[in-house]
């Protein structure tokens, strides 16, 4: 069967026939949908789309900034209140895929996809559904649970400004030069209080199937000072809790190896 | 199966076309409209080849939902020469080597024109950043960034001198 | 960046041609630069019908039975074909060359030997019609146990990949199971030597990615002929095999190629036109067969992978007295041209050095891996890959500068090389020079003045007295061609396995030092005054084999070129 598309004028209608609709799928930017439907995917047979405005809105709020979810990675580059974010929007694709990839898209994809969905776990953003009221979920509880969201839409994300720039940190490594899929993806925010890290986050891309926290450096990086022992003792546990998954890029062997070198170099701010 | 009526420019040509639902623009383009310059390459949006410019920005046809187009404006490789006259792009692929197969060029001439339609003097890193997205198993990239580079001071040329 | 040095072999070339020496414009350029070149796909069809192939999931199963009722009700669906429908559904692609047994079918019938193997193809009005049908075939497998791994599928006992060659391993000649490379003596070589030097050395396979995915258009055309468009790298290849598996004279095939979106080896194999033509024999429509990007990196075909074992005596000045080499080639699961692959090879060992005793023993093996094909300079790059590590090992462990060890031991023209031609227009030595002058690396005067011009010939010219021997010798296949012209006698699965285990050398005499360290990096390397400055300008005694002056005449050393894949038959 072909597959058939239903466009709506607003996203609550989007979202009721998303709901009333068997193996429907709701589509943002079609880097992955269209990518499906042209490989014959066959757990789906219609595309609901909304051409709602909102979805596409920057907004800032008390909070944080809030961006629709159907801000491109172009549009989020561009603007002035999103500056902190553009090492890891900067990070997905090639110029064309980042005019048409969205900030809703990019929650949903898989490892090795969603390169900025690692730096918005690891600012603590929130997710904002469409239809339902109230403050959404934590972005960390989305991904945790990822598959209960699959019939809602996500209308926004709200990103928390961190008030240091420089407590945010985001390196994609790949092996193609300068733009390649990611080997393993990597974000830190490391809020510093009287010079002592307060609130460590530090997230990863590609090492599982979506992007996961890993709880044992910020541990380790909590309460200290940001010097080389510091940065030592998280790369020698960067792995710990974690088990890497293996794909055509790279085994889990590779990627436990170097995971604790890349992370070192981004905390040192070795670029390379 | 539902065909919808659209219409939208290309290459400066009003175009006014039924899409099946759920094609690509890629297949649109080719088969609906016969414009063969975009060309299949991966179908994930990985390769590039099938690169056009929508409202001057350069896409992915293969992952655009063709009905998505209707009112816009599409450039593709048809449309940069003025009729005998090539695009400074495509003359300094030529003079630089820039092509070998040449399946990759329609979509990396696109992409390096968005570039320098947005900014006439790029740098090194600029131009390559510009064709991050678009695969080149021939050449080894730099007979291609030469190529760009040489057309932006060409066009500047042209445009100053 | 381009740059020549034309001060080397001056006299050997005239600098003043009016077109070789100078750029000169492609003359498809125009078409690129516009997008009018015109590709397989870029030939449209009213009509056109669309080939998908239902694939294996597994790596090596049995077909039990498969179940197309719910596809051909699915809309959209013209025909689904199967194995049945192949007029002539056996082939191996150097057939056409007389090489090799026909072990190949289009469409698999009976079991599947990789990922990816065709065993069903729907016909339908669009790509998506037939993607969703592929999705309702049915098919009741047997899953067999596969073996991955070249040194395990030779072992007795493992899974027959391919029944046309139960031993796992190509015939050659139709007479051993590998094939031989033998120039002197290196057991008594080995004797000789100051050292052994081992090494174990592997490539993995290399998918060619060309942009434009391996397809092609077939249509009916008047004169009761099949036009047919294709990405194909090799026409003829394409002609000849889809005229032998559809029964169709060739004069009724109109191949049209030409414009190859990217090949770089990948498109030779001739699987898509067969397809296509035969869709539109079945159906009189325009049929398009073509990849997906996910079936060209799955099961279009890759350079298959190569495992090597070197082993070398080596004098303590560095001359190189002997080199024993054991291959395998990972052929996947059917011929193609891994075959072709080895000879090439083995007419290449021991690599670009004057080495007076050669052995090599080259596998083409079967295992349930996608079947590899060409790829630049297939059958050479792995096996000089693994020589050039082992140089350097060398290098390392006799305290040597890496450079000069390769100069020492470079052929000269006029030497005689282990295939039995004498080597000429040689220019290793002056490319050490100019790759050292580049690095900045330093070279001993005697090195630098070297040449490979002068010190060659003479009884570097002399082929050595060779021991020959009958290991891995099979019975059954027909040795009267170069090639085998019948399968072997009786069923495929009965016949004789190319050998016993104990014709097959033991493990033992190649075994790899456990403690294999890595060549040096170039920072550390040892001072230039390590070899003896004589040592590195003075080439190579004659060889150290025995070599009984009666046993070999001067028409050894034939001044015409021969160049075929026989090559190696010529004495």
């Amino acid at each position: 069967m072909p597959v058939r598309v239903e466009t709506f004028d607003s996203l609550d209608a989007a979202a009721s026939a998303l709901r009333s609709t068997r193996s429907a799928r709701f589509f943002g930017g079609g880097t992955l949908l269209m990518r499906a439907a042209n490989h014959g995917d066959q757990s789906f047979d219609t595309l609901i789309r909304a051409r709602d405005p909102s979805f596409r809105h920057i907004r800032s709020e008390s909070e944080g900034v809030s961006i629709g979810a159907g801000v491109t990675m172009k549009e989020i580059i561009a603007h002035r209140d999103l500056s902190f974010l553009i090492p890891a929007a900067q990070a997905v694709g090639g110029p064309a895929v980042r005019n048409m990839a969205t900030v809703g898209g990019n929650l949903y994809a898989n490892s090795p996809y969603g390169d900025l969905a690692v730096a918005l776990l690891v600012l603590g953003a929130r997710i904002e559904f469409v239809g339902q009221g109230g403050r959404g979920v934590e972005i960390e509880e989305f991904m945790r649970d990822r598959d209960r969201h699959q019939g809602s839409i996500v209308r926004a994300v709200v990103v928390p400004r961190p008030r240091d720039p420089s407590s945010f940190r985001f390196v994609k490594v790949s092996r193609v030069k300068p733009k390649g899929i990611s080997l393993l993806t990597i974000a830190t925010y490391l809020p510093q209080s009287g010079g002592r890290i307060r609130g460590a986050r530090v997230a990863y891309g590609a090492m599982g199937p979506r992007p996961l926290r890993a709880t044992a450096v910020e541990r380790l990086l909590d309460g200290q000072y940001l010097d080389s022992a510091t940065i030592e003792r998280a790369a020698a546990a960067a792995c710990d809790g974690i088990e890497p998954r293996t794909d055509s890029l790279a085994s889990s062997w590779y990627r436990r190896e170097v995971v604790g070198i890349h992370l070192k170099r981004l905390l040192t701010g070795d670029r390379r | 199966m539902a065909r919808k009526p659209l219409q939208f420019q290309l290459n400066g040509r009003h175009q006014a076309v039924f899409t099946d639902d759920g094609q690509n623009l890629l297949d649109l383009l080719r088969r609906g409209v016969g414009d063969l310059t975009p060309k299949y390459g991966c179908g994930q949006g990985t390769c590039g080849t099938c690169t056009v410019l929508i409202d001057g920005e350069p896409h992915l046809s293969c992952l655009t939902l063709a009905e998505t187009v209707d009112g816009r404006q599409i450039t593709t490789t048809a449309g940069l020469a003025e009729g005998a006259e090539l695009h400074p792009l495509q003359t300094a692929f030529m003079d630089n080597f820039a092509a070998q197969c040449g399946y990759c060029t329609p979509g990396m001439l696109l992409a390096a024109k968005a570039l320098l339609d947005r900014n006439p003097s790029p740098t090194r890193e600029e131009v390559v950043e510009a064709i991050s997205g678009n695969i080149c198993r021939c050449t080894g990239y730099e007979p291609i960034i030469n190529a760009i580079l040489d057309a932006a001071g060409r066009r500047n040329q042209r445009r100053y001198g | 960046m381009i740059e020549f040095r034309k001060e080397y072999f001056a006299d050997e070339r005239d600098d003043n041609l009016n077109e070789i020496g100078k750029p000169t414009q492609r003359q498809d350029a125009l078409g690129h630069v516009t997008g009018r070149s015109p590709y397989f796909d870029d030939h449209l069809f009213e009509g056109l019908l669309h080939i998908r192939c239902v694939r294996s999931p597994h790596d090596h199963a049995r077909i039990r039975r498969i179940d197309t009722s719910a596809a051909e009700r699915m809309p959209g669906v013209v025909r689904i074909v199967l194995g049945k429908d192949v007029p002539n559904n056996l082939n191996t692609l150097l057939s056409l060359l007389d090489f090799g047994i026909d072990d190949e079918p289009l469409i698999s019938d009976k079991k599947v030997s990789y990922k990816g193997e065709p065993v069903a193809a729907v016909i339908a009005e669009s790509e998506r019609a037939a993607r969703d049908a592929v999705a309702q075939v049915r098919v009741d497998w047997e899953v067999l146990p596969a073996v991955l791994d070249v040194e395990e599928a030779i072992k007795p006992g493992a899974p027959v990949v391919n029944d046309v060659y139960p031993g796992n391993r190509f015939v050659y000649h139709g007479k051993y199971d590998h094939q031989k490379l033998r120039f002197g003596d290196v057991e008594a070589a080995f004797r000789q030597a100051d050292r052994i030097i081992e090494g174990r050395y592997q490539m993995s396979p290399i998918e060619q990615a060309p942009t434009e995915t391996c397809g092609a258009i077939a249509a009916p055309e008047t004169n009761d002929r099949y036009v047919v468009y294709t990405s194909t790298q090799a026409l003829f290849f394409s002609l000849d095999t889809t005229s032998k598996l559809l029964r169709v004279p060739s004069n009724r095939l109109h191949l049209i190629g030409g414009t190859v979106g990217g090949g770089f080896g990948g498109k030779v194999d001739s699987l898509h036109e067969p397809m296509a033509v035969l869709g539109t024999m079945l159906t009189g429509r325009p049929c398009k067969y073509i990849f997906d990007r996910h079936e060209e990196m799955q099961v279009g075909a890759p350079r298959g992978a190569e495992r090597w074992y070197l082993k070398d005596g080596v004098m303590n000045d560095g001359r190189i007295i002997a080199r024993k080499f054991t291959g395998y080639f990972d052929s996947g699961a059917y011929t193609r041209l891994s075959s072709y692959a080895i000879i090439k090879a083995v007419g290449h060992l021991p690599g670009p050095y004057t080495i007076p005793n050669v052995y090599a023993d080259v596998y083409c093996v079967f295992t349930n891996r996608t079947p590899a094909t060409a790829m630049r300079g297939f059958g050479i790059t792995g096996v000089d890959f693994a020589i050039e590590c082992h140089m350097d090992k060398i290098a390392h462990e006799l305290g040597m500068d890496p450079i000069e060890l390769r100069i020492l031991n470079a052929y000269r023209d006029g030497d005689m090389k282990a295939h039995r031609r004498l080597a000429k227009n040689t220019a290793l030595i002056e490319c050490c020079h100019v790759a050292a002058e580049k690095a900045g690396w330093p070279l001993s005067q005697a090195a630098r003045q070297a040449s490979s011009l002068r010190d060659g010939g003479g009884a570097r010219a002399e082929i050595p007295h060779t021991v020959t021997d009958q290991h891995g010798r099979v019975e059954g296949y027909t040795a009267g061609s170069y090639a085998q012209k019948k399968r072997p006698s009786g069923p495929a699965g009965q016949a004789r396995g190319p050998q016993s285990p104990a014709s097959h050398p033991s493990r033992d005499s190649i075994a790899v030092p456990s403690s294999f360290d890595r060549a040096p990096q170039p920072m550390s390397r040892p001072a230039p005054s390590a070899p003896p400055a004589s040592a590195a300008v003075a080439p190579p005694p004659p060889p150290a084999a025995q070599r009984p002056a009666e046993q070999h005449a001067p028409e050894q050393r034939r001044v015409t070129r021969f160049s075929s894949i026989s090559g190696l038959r010529r004495r």
